[in-house]
């Protein structure tokens, strides 16, 4: 099944992440010849044939419902990235991270 | 003692030595770092070093091993690829988007090299995500092959394979998703295992794709490997893929003779797309093992070409999950002008990852977008499973499978790099074993206008022991891994 520039636009939207028409156009074409590579899947009859997710059928584990973590949230906010939009600071503020107002 | 003999010393002679103070940690560790200081310039094969951090951690050794406490790799300087997070230390995945990322926690993997007593000698440099099978694709620049520098290490754990060939570590740590500790294991000429899916713990090993990755040693040889792996194999209950399993002792087996060993050699392996001289190698080796005792049963693992197309649905798909949560907001790269909360995320993203990674995020993306799941990923698990069973029926006729670990010697940086499919080929023997979740190693078997060709031991689930018992018997009666490259290096550290 083929791609187009608009596929390409709108799944670079899903993964949230920036392209531009040049950018788009070069994807184009390789995720083109990867999907080719991909496609060769579709001749093989898989009817009745159980999905396997893991390598190993396991049961996922319980474990006590107990606290386990520590609180280290000013260890993890020291490498907060810096805020930007003209300022040096990192973006966090009384131990919360700064991103753009989104209610207005 | 020279220093290159030292450089150049199994684990096991050194720690013998460490234990019979013929030399403390401290100098050992200085010899590696005055190789690296000589040798990592061109080779690039780290992308962080710490010289006080590291040679803390061999003092400490020391006194560890003066108070008679010491484990076999207590002082031993270890190379970890930067793709573990160990506290306090860069740990950027060979992207642009970790580059100023310093670890807040420790890796289970380094948890148990720490308590074991390791030198952590720096973080190495790898395909970004572990996104690659040349090192490429790292945002921190290539990686030499110390056998010809105008090739590639191989890859994801490009790195490591350069400094374990170039011997600018004792030994290295890898992980392995489609093949990268074992196509770069036989592209540098060592050992490198990739143990059962579950086997090493992936918690604070940063995710690529969770029902592929799996951690395991690089090293000079299979006594090594084994050792490396009696640290690093265990269970740890913030994995929660890990088996809980009883510990092992993996140089358990290593003497056994391999009179009646069964080798499986699957006629896919040997076909359309092996480069000849790389097979000669391959069937040299054979050719050894009979000699040895071992008995050939030609076997067919049918859908190994499927294995491709299927990877590269599953990988990206997880690959898109597990790299969502680089967005920007509490740690890794921001973009420096954004206007609202989409855009940020979004040029955050666009300027942190590389062009492979985010050909993989969009590929995932897609196969997991609705109306196409049931056509990609269900089918591609479906077909996984068919490789899976391929493995169960050929382990009926044999003890171990082995064949090529790459099609190919270690090609020109730059040859394969704007054809993703091409390069994606290279992986064409190692991928059904993440998919399988079986254990694979590279041993070197020879070379082939200079440059390394690895032998691949396929084993059933939890048979490492055997693996580097086989590996090992063949390295008691060959020396190909103890060939190493002819690097010019200054005449006070030579």
């Amino acid at each position: 099944m083929a791609l187009s520039i608009e596929d390409i636009k709108k799944i670079a939207h899903l993964a949230r992440i920036e392209v531009s028409e040049n950018e788009a156009t070069t994807t184009l074409a390789k995720l083109t010849g990867i999907l080719g590579l991909i496609e060769q899947m579709q001749a093989v009859d898989t009817t009745g044939i159980v999905p396997m997710s893991h390598s190993q059928d396991l049961a996922q584990r319980l474990r006590e419902d107990v606290v386990t973590k520590t609180n280290q949230r000013e260890e993890f906010q020291k490498i907060a990235p810096v805020l930007g939009n003209g300022s040096s600071e990192k973006a966090v503020d009384h131990g919360l991270y700064l991103v753009p107002k989104v209610i207005e | 003692m020279s220093n290159t003999s030292l450089t150049n010393s199994s684990l096991f002679q050194l720690s013998q030595m460490l234990a019979n103070k013929a030399i403390s940690s401290v100098e050992l560790t200085q010899a590696f770092l005055n190789r690296i200081d000589a040798l990592n310039p061109s080779i690039n094969a780290y992308i962080a070093l710490d010289k006080d951090k590291t040679l803390a951690q061999a003092k400490a050794a020391d006194a560890r091993i003066a108070a008679g406490s010491a484990e076999p790799l207590t002082g031993i300087p270890v190379a970890q690829k930067d793709i573990f997070c160990a506290k306090d230390w860069q740990t950027t995945c060979g992207s642009k988007m970790l580059a100023n990322f310093i670890a807040p926690y420790d890796a289970h993997v380094i948890t148990l090299f720490n308590a074991a007593g390791a030198v952590n000698l720096g973080k190495t440099n790898m395909d970004e995500f572990a996104m690659g099978s040349s090192n490429e694709t790292s945002y921190f620049g290539g990686v030499k092959n110390p056998w010809d520098f105008d090739r590639v290490p191989g890859g994801s754990s490009g790195g490591s394979a350069a400094a374990v060939a170039a011997r600018l570590c004792a030994a290295a740590t890898g992980t392995d998703t489609g093949g990268s500790i074992r196509q770069p294991a036989s592209l540098c000429g060592f050992t490198g295992l990739k143990p059962t899916y579950g086997v090493v713990s992936r918690y604070g090993m940063i995710a690529f794709a969770s029902s592929l990755d799996q951690a395991g040693p690089m090293a000079k040889s299979a006594e090594d490997c084994a050792l490396m792996m009696n640290v690093m194999a265990g269970f740890d209950e913030r994995d929660s893929t890990s088996l809980n399993r009883a510990k092992e002792d993996y140089t358990r087996e290593l003497a056994k003779p391999l009179h009646g060993l069964k080798i499986g050699l699957p006629k896919e392996y040997f076909a359309e797309g092996l480069d000849a001289s790389v097979a000669t190698v391959i069937e040299a080796a054979i050719a050894e093992y009979k000699k040895l005792g071992a008995e050939i049963v030609e076997i067919s693992l049918p859908n190994t070409g499927l294995s491709i197309p299927v990877y590269y649905v599953l990988a990206p798909a997880e690959a898109s999950s597990n790299l969502s949560r680089y967005d920007g907001v509490r740690y890794g790269h921001r973009a420096a002008e954004y206007t609202d909360l989409m855009d940020m995320y979004n040029k955050s993203r666009a300027e942190g990852f590389g062009a492979e990674v985010k050909r993989r995020i969009l590929i995932g993306t897609y196969v997991l977008s609705a109306g196409y799941y049931d056509a990609y990923y269900l089918k591609a698990q479906q077909i996984r499973r068919l490789i899976a069973q391929d493995f169960v029926e050929a382990f009926k006729q044999c003890d171990v499978i082995m064949g090529p670990a790459a099609p190919s010697t270690a090609f020109k940086a730059g040859e394969k790099v704007d054809d993703p499919v091409a390069m994606y080929l290279q992986d064409i023997y190692t991928i059904s074993t993440n998919l399988a979740g079986l254990p694979g190693m590279s041993v070197p078997a020879g070379f082939s206008n200079g440059l390394p060709v690895g032998l691949q031991i396929i084993g059933n689930y939890f048979d490492e022991a055997r693996m580097l018992n086989v590996a090992h018997q063949y390295q008691q009666v060959t020396d190909w891994h103890t060939q190493m490259p002819d690097l010019t290096m200054p005449k006070d550290i030579a």
